[in-house]
C-alpha cells in the first residue's frame, strides 16, 4: 500500500493545524459564519439537515486494518458508533460536533488520511475500481495512476477553484466496475498493439440534472504522457468552461455544447505546450507510487476443497469473484443487510472486518462504489472462516448484485440538499424481496437511488433507477429504466410519472414481475430483457391504468 | 386580494452541534419546534427574521418557514422536510430527535 512521504504527513498535519486554528477562531467569533464555511468545506465538514458531517476520503477505495480501525475508534469517541460508506469511495460520519472535529482529523492523519478534496468545486478524490490489483481481466493496477492524480492535484493552485467539482475514475480492466463513463474523466489502462502501457481517456461523463456519458477525446495516450494530458484536459475546461449557472458548469456541458471534436483540438493543441514543461520527474513519482503497490506475497499454490455447506455455498456464489491467483478470491462483504442502511457499519462491524483482514488477507480492504467493503486478496482456505465469523457479525448477507444490493444516497434522512427520501425506500425494497432464492431467482439486478437530482445515489446509471422528488410537498420518485454504469453503459430512460413514498415499492414490484414474465430464460437478465423488449411491457406494468384505457379506446 | 399570510417561525443550525433549533419570543433559541415564536402577518415575520439574525456566533443558516398551527396553538411542521429536521432520521429511530420537552 501508499504510504506517505515526509512531505505528505508534513502536508496534512499542517492542514489540521491550521484547520484547529479556524475552528477556534469561529468558536471565538472572529470568523463569521460566511468566511468559516468555505473553510471547513475545504477540510470535509458539511452541515447537513441534524447535525454537521464529516466527509473522509478513502482513496481508490483502498485502506488497511489499522485504518479501518480507526474509522471504529473514531465512530465511538466522537461520532454515534456508526459511519456511512458512499457511492465516491468516501466514509460519512454523521454526527461531529464542531469542536472535536480538529481532534478527528488528527486521529486520521495518525494513519495516513485525511478529509480534503471531498467537497468544494475542486479535483475531487479519485476513484478507482474496487477489484484493482486482485481482478481477472485486469492489465494493470489502476491505483498507482489514481495515486499520481492524487498528489497532482491536492492543492493544485491552478485547479482548486474550478467552475464546479471535477472527478475522475481509473480502471484496469475490460469490466468496468469504476462506472468511468460517469465521471467528468474517465480513464482505463490499455495497450497499444506493440503491448506499450497506456489510456484511453474519456471526458465529459457525469450524473446529475443533465446525465451523460463521457466521450473518447484520445483512443491512446502513452502512459507516460498522463499528467500534462489530464492538465491539458483541465485548462481547456477552466478557461472556457460555463461559470455563469451552477448547472451548466460541469465540463460534461462544455464538451457537449462545444462538441468532442474541437474539445480534442483544444487539448491536443494545450498538451503539445504543456509536454515541453514535464521533464520526466512525474515518470519518476509514478515508479516509486507503482513499487508500493506491487501485490501482497501470495501463498504457495494449493488445492482448493469445494464448500459443504448450503449457507456457505450459496454466500460464495454470490459473494466471491475469482482471483488472478486461481488458490484465492475476492470477497465483497455487503452492507446490505436485509432491512438495513445501504453503506452503513457500525464501529464493531467495521473492527470485524479489519481484523479478517489482518488475519486472513494481507491486511487489505477496498470500498466499492456500490457501498460495500471488499476484503480483495483471500486465500480460499479461509474462506469458511471469514464467512463463520461475518455472519456471527450481521454481515454475511449473500446478495452482492442482486435485488437488495441497493445503492442509495443519504436523502432526506441527513441530506441538507435532498428532496425527498432514500433510504427507507431501499430498506422496504430490500425487506419486500428478504427471502434470498427468490433474490438469486431473480437475478442480477441494480437498483439504485438518490435523494434529489445531483444523483449521487447513480439512479441514471441503475437498471431500475428511482429519484426522490418534492411535488407540491409531498415525496414523490420518479422511476428510469435501463440504466447501466459497466462497459455498455447506457442512461435509464423516464417511465413514466412518479409515485408516491408508499406506492414506489409495489411499483418496483411489478417491474420485476414483469421481467420474471417475459424473460425468455432463466438465465436472461433484467437488463437484456429490458434492452431486448423496451419499455413497453414494463410501462404496461407500472401503469395498469393506463394500459387499460389505452386497450379500451 | 392580498395572499393569506402563512404563519411562520425562524429555525437553524447549533453552531456547535448543528442541531435544529427554534427561536422563541423570549429571545432565545430552543430545541423544540413547540416553543417558537409565530409570526402571523408581514411585519411580525420581518420582526422575527431581524431579531433571530442577532446570533451569528451561536446559530447558523436561520431562516424562516411556513407552519402550521396545533389546538394548543403551537407550531407544527407544514412541510415534510422540515418534520424531518424535527424528528431525526427516519431509518435510525434510535437517533431521533426528542420533539416535545420531556
Ligand atoms: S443525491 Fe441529493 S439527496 Fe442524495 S446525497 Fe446527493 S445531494 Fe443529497
Amino acid at each position: 500500500m501508499y504510504e506517505y512521504t515526509d512531505f505528505d504527513e508534513a502536508f496534512v498535519r499542517e492542514r489540521v493545524a491550521e484547520f484547529r486554528g479556524q475552528v477556534e477562531r469561529r468558536l471565538d467569533g472572529s470568523l463569521t459564519e460566511d468566511e468559516f464555511k468555505p473553510l471547513r468545506l475545504m477540510n470535509g465538514l458539511y452541515l447537513q439537515l441534524h447535525a454537521y458531517m464529516l466527509r473522509i476520503a478513502v482513496p481508490y477505495g483502498t485502506l488497511n486494518g489499522r485504518q479501518m480501525r480507526q474509522f471504529a475508534y473514531i465512530a465511538d469517541r466522537w461520532d454515534r458508533g456508526y459511519g456511512h460508506f458512499t457511492t465516491r469511495q468516501n466514509i460519512q460520519f454523521n454526527w461531529p460536533k464542531l469542536q472535536d472535529v480538529p481532534d478527528m482529523l488528527e486521529a486520521l492523519a495518525d494513519v495516513q488520511m485525511h478529509a480534503m478534496q471531498t467537497s468544494g468545486n475542486c479535483i475531487r478524490n479519485v476513484t478507482a475500481d474496487h477489484f484493482s490489483g486482485a481482478a481477472t481481466d485486469e492489465i494493470a493496477d489502476p491505483r498507482p495512476t489514481a495515486e499520481l492524480l492524487r498528489q497532482w492535484s491536492t492543492d493544485h493552485p491552478e485547479f482548486t477553484w474550478l467552475g464546479r467539482k471535477f472527478k475522475i475514475a481509473v480502471t484496469g480492466s475490460e469490466h468496468d466496475r469504476a462506472v468511468i463513463k460517469a465521471h467528468d474523466i474517465g480513464l482505463r489502462l490499455v495497450q497499444d498493439d506493440d503491448g506499450n502501457p497506456g489510456y484511453e481517456v474519456l471526458v465529459g461523463g457525469g450524473l446529475g440534472r443533465t446525465p451523460m456519458l463521457g466521450k473518447v477525446v484520445r483512443e491512446f495516450l502513452p502512459k507516460e504522457h498522463l499528467l500534462p494530458y489530464v492538465e491539458a484536459i483541465l485548462q481547456v475546461y477552466n478557461l472556457i468552461g460555463r461559470r455563469d449557472n451552477k448547472y451548466k458548469a460541469r465540463i460534461k456541458i462544455l464538451v457537449h455544447e462545444t462538441g468532442i471534436d474541437e474539445i480534442r483540438r483544444l487539448v491536443e493543441s494545450t498538451f503539445q505546450e504543456n509536454l515541453a514543461r514535464f521533464n520526466g520527474v512525474n515518470q519518476e513519482v509514478f515508479d516509486r507510487i507503482e513499487a508500493s503497490f506491487a501485490a501482497p506475497e501470495f501463498e504457495p499454490v494449493y488445492d482448493v476443497t469445494p464448500a459443504v455447506d448450503a449457507g456457505l455455498r450459496s454466500w460464495i456464489d454470490t459473494n466471491v469473484a475469482d482471483h488472478r491467483e486461481p488458490h484465492y478470491a475476492i470477497v465483497t462483504i455487503s452492507l446490505k443487510g436485509i432491512g438495513e442502511t445501504p453503506g452503513d457499519a457500525t464501529s464493531d462491524q467495521m473492527r470485524i472486518m479489519a481484523a479478517l483482514a489482518e488475519e486472513f488477507a494481507h491486511d487489505e480492504l477496498r470500498i466499492s462504489h456500490e457501498q460495500n467493503v471488499i476484503l480483495p486478496h483471500v486465500p480460499r482456505r479461509h474462506l469458511a472462516e471469514i464467512y463463520r465469523r461475518l455472519k456471527d457479525a450481521g454481515l454475511a448477507t449473500a446478495n452482492i448484485g442482486l435485488v437488495s444490493d441497493i445503492i442509495a444516497c443519504p436523502g432526506m434522512d441527513y441530506c441538507a440538499l435532498a428532496t425527498a427520501r432514500s433510504i427507507p425506500v431501499a430498506q422496504k425494497i430490500s425487506e419486500t424481496f428478504a427471502d434470498i432464492d427468490r433474490q438469486r431467482d431473480i437475478g442480477p439486478l441494480k437498483i439504485k437511488i438518490s435523494g434529489c437530482i445531483n444523483a449521487c445515489g447513480h439512479h441514471h446509471v441503475g437498471h431500475i433507477g428511482i429519484l426522490g422528488l418534492d411535488r407540491a410537498g409531498v415525496e414523490n420518485y420518479q422511476i428510469t429504466l435501463g440504466g447501466d454504469g459497466t462497459e455498455t453503459a447506457s442512461i435509464g430512460e423516464r417511465a413514466g410519472p412518479g409515485f408516491a413514498y408508499d406506492e414506489i415499492v409495489p411499483a418496483v414490484e411489478r417491474l420485476i414481475e414483469a421481467y420474471l414474465d417475459h424473460r425468455s430464460e432463466d438465465t436472461e437478465t433484467f437488463l437484456e430483457v429490458y434492452r431486448r423488449m423496451g419499455p413497453a411491457p414494463f410501462k404496461a406494468a407500472l401503469y395498469p391504468e393506463a394500459e387499460a384505457r389505452s386497450n379500451a379506446a | 386580494m392580498a395572499k393569506r399570510f402563512k404563519p411562520q417561525i425562524a429555525t437553524g443550525n447549533d453552531l456547535l452541534d448543528g442541531d435544529v433549533v427554534y427561536f422563541t419570543q423570549g429571545l432565545k433559541w430552543s430545541r423544540f419546534i413547540g416553543d417558537a415564536w409565530i409570526a402571523t402577518n408581514e411585519e411580525a415575520a420581518e420582526v422575527l427574521q431581524k431579531e433571530a439574525s442577532k446570533f451569528p456566533n451561536d446559530i447558523v443558516g436561520v431562516y424562516l418557514t411556513d407552519v402550521a398551527i396545533d389546538d394548543e396553538g403551537r407550531a407544527r411542521p407544514d412541510h415534510f422536510r422540515e418534520d424531518f429536521r424535527m424528528r431525526g432520521p427516519s431509518n435510525r429511530p434510535e437517533h431521533g430527535r426528542p420533539v416535545e420537552r420531556a
